[in-house]
């Protein structure tokens, strides 16, 4: 049980802070206005000297062996659900650490989502 | 006033894009996957063909190139919207599963599943009606 926590713990936490390392990487990249291709892809090059980047994908990697490990131990029933927390995590994530102004209809909403997420994986 | 609808308008296609890429490059990988069969994991030699039947499946490879491009999309919206306003609305692929697993394979879907599917739908509604950048843009 406590290995299970653990594990859920590490794939909520290390994905929701994975993709908030992304988002601040793209944001300071700067906003893709265009999608030539001739000026996308150096923009999204420039992403991958950054620091922020591949903390997000070590983040991200953790996360991903982490379920895997979760979904050998678990039914997918179970882990699916567990971590439809995610969403509720990485906005609290979003509001302390981006920044971003959280309006009481999109917690709703994301509240409503972590419901659906969980119901509709855990029916299977 | 026109500039929030037209990001509004940016984002929404730019999250469907992305959920119908990874739903389709799932589909994909699976059918693929499906297609190369249980993988022989008793020796190194049958591990290795089952590695060259993986690099010789075009399944495999098309979804990999949808889910490489869903990544792009995802970098892409992230670059001029909220986190929390593109993460949520992603988990509208978990509401297209169960539709397009009844409507295309007549698979039966328990209530408590078109529960979850309302859920999401009227939830990623809500985030949508919500402005999708409330941080100031980088140029």
């Amino acid at each position: 049980m406590m290995r299970t926590l653990f594990f859920l713990g590490v794939v909520v936490f290390c994905g929701t802070g994975g993709e908030i390392s992304i988002t601040r990487t793209m944001k300071r990249v700067g906003e893709v206005k265009s999608l030539a291709p001739r000026l996308l892809l150096p923009r999204l090059g420039r992403a991958f000297h950054l620091g922020s980047m591949w903390l997000g994908i070590l983040l991200l990697a953790i996360s991903f062996y982490s379920l895997l490990a979760l979904l050998s131990w678990n039914p997918v029933s179970f882990v699916i659900p567990a971590t439809a927390m995610s969403y509720a995590v990485g906005v609290l994530g979003a509001k302390y650490l981006l920044g971003e102004r959280v309006s009481r209809m999109r917690w709703a909403g994301v509240l409503l989502v972590c419901l659906g997420v969980a119901l509709v994986a855990w029916a299977r | 006033m026109l500039d929030t609808i037209n990001l509004r308008v940016k984002t929404l296609a730019a999250v469907a894009l992305m959920v119908m890429c990874s739903s389709m490059g799932d589909i994909l990988l699976s059918r693929g996957m499906k297609q190369i069969g249980a993988v022989n994991i008793s020796s190194a030699g049958a591990l290795g063909q089952t590695f060259v039947r993986i690099l010789i499946n075009g399944s495999v490879w098309t979804g990999i190139a949808l889910l490489i491009f869903c990544t792009m999309i995802y970098m892409i919206v992230l670059s001029w919207a909220d986190y929390s306003f593109v993460q949520p609305s992603a988990a509208f692929s978990y509401a297209i599963v169960p539709v397009l697993g009844y409507l295309v394979l007549g698979e039966p879907v328990k209530t408590i599943r078109w529960a979850g599917v309302l859920f999401i739908v009227l939830g990623v509604f809500l985030i949508s009606r919500t402005a999708p950048r409330t941080t100031e843009p980088r140029l």
